[in-house]
């Protein structure tokens, strides 16, 4: 059991608390979209053994959306901003960086 | 023969006599034994049978890592298979009887298995059960189900309760022994909120046995000390009988406490399960001692020499008049002096090792005790006990160098330390070649949230065998865990010098003799409760099965209750050994929580029965319970199936209510339809992305029928549309559906449309909605007066606000039954006045409430769908005839991208099509399958659709079905045959799915 952090309400909550909304930062295919497209935005999922970005909901408290970024292997956690974000702010890049040197963000 | 020593017995309370029952026999024993230590105590050293050989068992361990002594405990709703008569407390009246045998444990059938040992090989059951087919079914099956299963499942409901606890510690430390005591004490004297878990009923592990000073102390009297200073200690809380079961994610941990194991019925609970988060955990759980694998090591009376020496020290029992020592370090010369100094006799200490010249072989020595190094044991002699031991050289084959009487063998080959809990979440492990042992790598402890280790180990179990060493890395462990939580203590008090005997090197033994001929390895066993002998493993190895996971598997070794903890190294270092590996290369199975097995009990807490899942209930709900109300559960909701009269069957009474609403006046308690207001300048635009069909274009005052599908096209909810003004919506949801949908509003709107202005609420409860439905409805809302009701004011699919009866109220009329009708929603406050009111108007009309299998017959009657009977998660709204609720004008929406699919555009779909049976008294099962032309190549019927709402309408006296058929809509009039199983087929035509009332006269008055 996770322990996370709402961006809004700031608690530290234990991941119980919360809801898992899988991969962040997925792009929205809709009407005229190739099938590829379409495709690949509703299956084709990351899965990396290392940093992840997921998306998570405080459902037993404030009913927020946000965003994590952790580790899927040592599940240190990075991280947690706004999931009304396009990609992840510089200062979870950062964190990530620091902890991970030589990480890149991919898209 | 093992019996009760005259004196001796540190745990035991000799004052206080008790009794239990073995097998319907009454046992004398005393309070702080354990079922083991009483069982032997009374001379039963048969105590089970194996699993699959059904092999003679006896006690082997004192503590949970036992494989043998497994029992039923206690009686009725308090009967429980599979218990460790070594972890069970006595107490008086307790009750046990063993378990894997027929018809009884001195003689049983299944021994017979023994002798087919050979054909019962490593892997049989992958190898025999694939082929051939029938062999399964008529052979195999019965004789393994007769034979199956460890103990028997108990046969009524548990009698006893279970809770709950929950608790937030800086540090938690798992295991009282000396390391866990000497940890707890420096993080709780440097001020750290501590909790010291025990598993037994008792502080002090091994030092209470084993002869150690810890400065002038004895051991027992360091505990006492070191268990007062705690008590002093307001930051600190112990507990006995509690273990650490698991070791999770950032600092979260199972503790299972055993309340009330030994007092049965004093109306406490049995059993707590505690959920700790922990900054820091520190696990002090210690190290077991590990089997010596020779022929003959599972007969009853071949131990472990840290048993045999508990069970004289702790509980003053003999494990036998002659004990032989068979070992590969010094540790287990404690056991021969301890035997040797309770005036037992040690006729011999057979040490595999080629010299043997520590502080406790000399002692030995002086004790007059004969020591032989360099060799082995060729095998044990006799059958359901140990009768002697042959003597052979370590190095050879197995040649009996001399015969040794005796009746119980206390054997060691070394200690591995507890890693459990600090593997469980991802700690790992290095390999000591020194002691052969694994270790945990505090290099590479399991991470929390800021990527820091938050599991430490202290004493024994970070590998420490060396007393003073352990006391040195408790010490050190409790400062630091306490440290990095925050706490510091001023000034370090100085360490603890512990003193102990000098012991020399152990030399790993994994084989005895090392030579063993086969006739001796397949007798030679390592999982004593699954019957894996070093043969089984060197077989998988033989095989191919080079991954340690592979040969568990293949050899089911370490797959039974005891998870392995006495085979699981042994077994490794057979495979690594026939694979000519080192074994760490071969590395480790994986240790996965709970450390021993937990009761289901505890794992369910409080929830069960009404606590189990709460049930929600409209206001109305009093009302209906009182008036004959039969329910049904749907999804949370209890709703009334159908409300019976006195004496009416429930037939009887969904017939009579289909009836009276379609003639004179039904009344529904509608409330539980979810109920979600959106609002906000942007609110039309976001429900023409939520809905299928366009919701913007709603004139305030009007209802719409609305369809919601997900991104892949398919419809999940349904329901009417209110606009209560410009800017205000009302959503209502399928009665399941509620929580799903407003969650699903609010998840586009703030991760994807995050730009549009709108709030969402979900008012499900704050509204009761009272249907008021049939011919004479109107004259019932005229009755109650306050509102203008009349076709002109307020027309089909129209909303008005006023006051009902008095009681502020929304009118909606809408329909989901083709009458005439009235959905009313009223404060929930004011739902039961309301619906009385309704009953007292409507009385002169013939009103009567009505429940959802009326509701049911009656919207299938219309050909109306309902979400889960015509929808199953792959049907989209156009399957269902619904186009024209699926604009073309809109841009987007979610689904439509999909509909665009070729998959969801052909028109050989399954199509929602109306059935009538031949024979009109024939009602289809729900389900049931339409089958057309030639079997499949498999034999199997070629199906071409499924009935989802099957039904006898009393208003068309005939059954009616609607049913999802592979291009249904170019199949009108056909006849389609639905095999039912024998020989009975149903046949039914397809037809409309709106059976009555075509034009919707009834609705439109
Ligand atoms: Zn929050």
């Amino acid at each position: 059991m996770l322990i996370l952090t709402c961006p809004y309400c700031e608690v530290e909550g234990e991941e119980t608390e919360f809801h898992p909304g899988g991969q962040a930062h997925l792009k929205r295919f809709g009407p005229g979209s190739s099938d590829e497209a379409f495709r690949d935005y509703l299956f084709e999922r990351k899965n990396p053994r290392g940093v992840h970005f997921e998306r998570w909901q405080h459902q037993y408290g404030c009913g927020k959306w946000f965003h994590v970024a952790r580790c899927t292997v040592t599940l240190e956690v990075f991280g947690s901003y706004s999931a009304q974000s396009l990609a992840p702010p510089a200062e979870v890049l950062e964190t990530i960086q620091a902890r991970r040197p030589g990480w890149e963000f991919e898209t | 023969m093992s019996t009760r020593l005259a004196s001796g017995g540190r745990l035991l309370e000799r004052s206080k006599r008790v009794t239990f029952s073995w097998n319907g026999t009454r046992l004398n024993a005393f309070e702080g034994d354990t079922l083991a230590s009483a069982l032997l105590a009374n001379g039963k050293t048969l105590v089970g049978r194996s699993f699959k050989y059904h092999r003679p068992r006896g006690i082997v361990a004192s503590g949970g890592e036992e494989p043998n002594a497994l029992v039923g405990l206690g009686e009725g709703s308090r009967f429980e298979p599979n218990q460790r008569a070594t972890t069970t407390e006595m107490f008086d009246g307790l009750h046990a009887v063993s378990q894997n045998h027929w018809p009884s444990l001195e003689f049983d059938v299944g021994a017979v298995n023994a002798g087919l040992s050979r054909v019962f090989p490593a892997g049989f059951y992958y190898k025999t059960f694939i082929h051939p087919r029938a062999a399964w079914k008529h052979l195999f099956e019965p004789v393994i189900r007769q034979s199956a299963g460890l103990g028997k499942a108990p046969k009524s409901a548990d009698a006893d309760r279970y809770e709950y606890f929950y608790a937030f510690v800086d540090v938690l430390i798992v295991g009282g022994g000396m390391a866990g005591l000497a940890a707890a004490l420096e993080a709780g004297r440097a001020g750290a909120k501590v909790l010291l878990i025990e598993q037994s009923p008792h502080l002090g592990g091994r030092v209470l046995i084993d002869d150690v000073m810890i400065g002038d102390q004895t051991g027992p009297d360091w505990v006492a000390s070191a268990t007062a200073e705690l008590a002093q200690l307001p930051n600190v809380d112990v507990r006995t009988r509690m273990q650490g079961s698991g070791v999770y994610d950032h600092g979260y941990a199972l503790g299972y406490e055993r309340v009330a194991d030994h007092t049965p019925g004093d109306k406490r609970p049995r059993h707590r399960l505690w959920r700790i988060r922990a900054g820091r955990i520190v696990t002090a759980t210690g190290a077991i001692e590990r089997p010596l694998a020779f022929a003959g090591n599972d007969v009853p009376g071949v131990m472990l020499a840290s048993a045999v020496r508990d069970y004289v020290g702790l509980y003053g029992v003999s494990c036998g008049d002659r004990t032989v020592v068979v070992t590969n370090n010094d540790d287990a010369y404690r056991t021969a002096i301890a035997l040797k100094e309770a005036g037992l006799d040690v006729p011999m200490i057979v040490d595999a090792r080629p010299r043997s010249e520590g502080d406790l072989a000399l002692e030995a020595r002086a004790l007059g005790i004969r020591v032989e190094t360099g060799v082995g044991l060729a095998k044990v002699k006799g059958k359901k006990r140990v009768e002697g031991v042959a003597i052979c050289a370590q190095a050879g084959e197995g040649a009996v160098l001399e015969d040794i009487p005796c009746d119980c063998v206390a054997m060691s080959g070394g200690w591995s330390p507890v890693v459990h809990l600090w593997s469980h979440c991802g700690g790992k492990l290095n390999w000591d070649d020194k002691s052969a042992m694994f270790v945990p790598d505090p290099a590479r402890p399991p991470l929390g949230q800021d990527g820091m280790g938050f599991v430490l180990t202290a004493g024994t179990t970070s590998g420490a065998l060396d007393p003073h060493d352990a006391m040195k890395d408790a010490v050190l462990a409790g400062r630091r865990a306490a440290d990095e939580v925050g706490h510091r203590h001023a000034e370090e008090s100085a360490l603890p010098h512990v003193s102990a005997p000098f012991e020399t090197p152990m030399l790993p033994v994994w084989v005895m003799p090392q030579g063993a001929a086969i006739k001796l390895r397949s007798k030679a066993f390592l999982d004593y409760q699954n019957d894996v002998k070093v043969s089984d493993v060197q077989l998988a190895a033989q095989e191919g099965y080079e991954s340690v996971e592979h040969t568990k598997r293949y050899t089911t070794l370490g797959m039974a209750t005891d998870q392995g903890k006495l085979s699981n190294i042994n077994g490794l270092a057979v495979l690594a050994g026939s694979l000519n590996a080192p074994i760490p290369q071969v590395g480790t199975t994986t240790f996965r929580p709970p450390y021993t097995p937990i009761s289901m009990g505890a794992i369910a807490g409080e929830a069960r029965d009404a606590l189990f899942k709460p049930t929600r209930k409209t206001v109305i709900d009093d009302w209906l319970d009182r008036s004959g109300a039969h329910w049904e559960p749907v999804s949370d909701w209890r709703r009334p199936y159908a409300i019976c009269r006195n004496g009416e069957n429930v037939k009887d009474a969904v017939t009579r209510e289909i009836t009276n609403t379609r003639t004179n006046v039904g009344l529904l308690d509608a409330s539980t339809l979810g109920k979600i207001i959106v609002k906000g300048p942007d609110a039309g635009k976001f429900l023409d992305l939520l809905y299928t069909n366009m919701m913007s274009t709603l004139k305030p005052g009007r209802c719409r029928y609305g369809l919601m599908c997900n991104e892949n096209g398919f419809l999940f909810d349904d329901g009417v549309v209110v606009r209560l003004s410009e800017d205000t919506f009302l959503c209502h949801t399928t009665s399941g559906g509620s929580d799903g949908v407003h969650a699903w509003m609010e998840e586009w709107l703030q991760t994807e449309w995050w730009d549009l202005k709108v709030f969402t609420a979900n008012v499900t409860e704050q509204y009761a909605q009272i249907g008021v439905v049939g011919p004479k409805a109107r004259l019932v809302l005229e009755a109650l007066g306050g509102m203008d009701v009349s076709a002109q004011a307020l027309a089909f699919m129209a909303m008005a606000e006023g006051e009902l009866a008095g009681i502020r109220a929304r009118v909606m009329r809408i329909s989901f039954s083709g009458e005439l009708s009235y959905e009313i929603a009223v404060p929930a406050a004011q739902g039961l006045a309301f619906w009385e009111a309704c009953l007292a108007a409507g009385e002169a009309h013939g009103i009567q409430p009505y429940g959802t299998e009326a509701l049911h017959v009656m919207r299938a009657e219309k050909g109306f769908i309902m979400i889960g009977d015509e929808t199953d998660g792959t049907v989209i709204p156009q399957d269902l005839n619904l186009h024209w609720a699926v604009s073309k004008k809109k841009e987007d929406f979610i689904g439509k991208r999909a509909h665009e699919r070729s998959d969801l555009t052909r028109d050989d779909r399954k199509q929602l099509v109306g059935l009538e049976t031949e024979d009109p008294s024939d009602v289809l099962p729900d389900g049931a399958h339409a089958v057309e032309g030639a079997k499949l190549a498999n034999g199997m019927e070629n199906m071409i659709g499924h009935v989802t709402s099957t039904y006898f309408s009393p208003t068309l006296k005939r059954s009616i079905a609607m049913a999802l058929i592979k291009g249904g809509n170019k199949r009108m009039g056909q006849t389609l045959s639905f095999p039912l199983g024998g020989d009975k087929v149903i046949k039914a035509k397809v037809v409309d799915p709106v059976f009555l009332d075509k034009d919707g006269e009834r609705q439109n008055v």
